[in-house]
């Protein structure tokens, strides 16, 4: 029945002290691309509900779908698909207690960036 | 002194506070996105940039609304979960319950609102 005490710990450095590493950087942009995702997602059950109802709703849900904007969400958007895939199929190899030494851990970092970029290249070329 | 066990103070005391239950239905629903994600991204490329009618022929084919179904479902519930992971590692408090709350709202109108419109569609 142990006591719980607060311990005086150092402080670990802040974060900003740090030089970018591929390894923190391609950590935060799982995160950021999982999140970032829901506009996507927002506007295509937009689109969906609109192409559901009338000719007329369809019309303008397209048109804004279909913009130079939409389509530089879409894109954006199936980048950031890629990127969370493959960031997301690292973390199970992580889990599995692998490639977590630092040359392996960096070398997944651009594998994830550099992949991700590729695939969405051919997901381009395919549809 | 308490006579608690530290398993009994333990408990209930982590992040989430409900265990492991939250991150294994982080992995389980990622491995059957990652499985589905490919497909549907082609397939959904493909149906977009159409007229109404070319989208409503794609989209009622039984495969693709399946697909798309499974899509907005587990898309967005792994969506909720996911941020509810990110909201509790940034906010406390009152705001970190209005947050979830808000995500959840967020997530379950989306798909509703989906799967609504894709019954609407497909059948």
């Amino acid at each position: 029945m142990a006591e719980t005490k607060q311990v005086e710990r150092p402080l670990s450095p802040h974060l900003q002290i740090y030089r970018p590493q591929v390894t923190s950087i391609s950590s935060i942009l799982t995160r950021i691309t999982g999140n970032a995702l829901v506009v996507a997602a927002v506007m295509i059950v937009w689109w969906l509900l609109a192409a559901s109802t009338s000719d007329a709703y369809f019309d303008l849900a397209n048109a804004v779908v279909m913009s130079w904007f939409g389509k530089l969400v879409l894109v954006l958007s199936l980048w950031a698909v890629w990127y969370h895939y493959l960031a997301g199929l690292r973390h199970f190899y992580f889990d599995a207690g692998k490639g977590l030494d630092i040359p392996t851990a960096e070398r997944l970092g651009w594998a994830c960036i550099i992949g991700s970029v590729v695939l969405t290249g051919l997901t381009l070329l395919l549809i | 002194m308490r006579y608690l066990t530290d398993r009994k103070r333990a408990e209930g005391k982590g992040a989430a506070g409900t265990g492991t239950e939250h991150a294994w239905y982080m992995k389980v629903s990622g491995v059957g996105l990652a499985l589905i994600i490919p497909v549907f991204l082609v397939a959904f490329g493909r149906a977009l940039g159409g007229d109404r009618a070319e989208v409503i022929l794609a989209l009622s084919h039984p495969a693709m609304a399946i697909l798309t179904g499974l899509v907005i479902f587990f898309g967005l519930r792994h969506f909720a979960s996911g941020a509810q992971t990110m909201i509790e590692d940034y906010s406390h408090g009152t705001t970190r319950r209005a947050l979830i709350i808000a995500v959840l709202v967020l997530s379950y109108g989306l798909i509703a609102t989906g799967l609504f419109a894709l019954a609407k569609i497909a059948l």
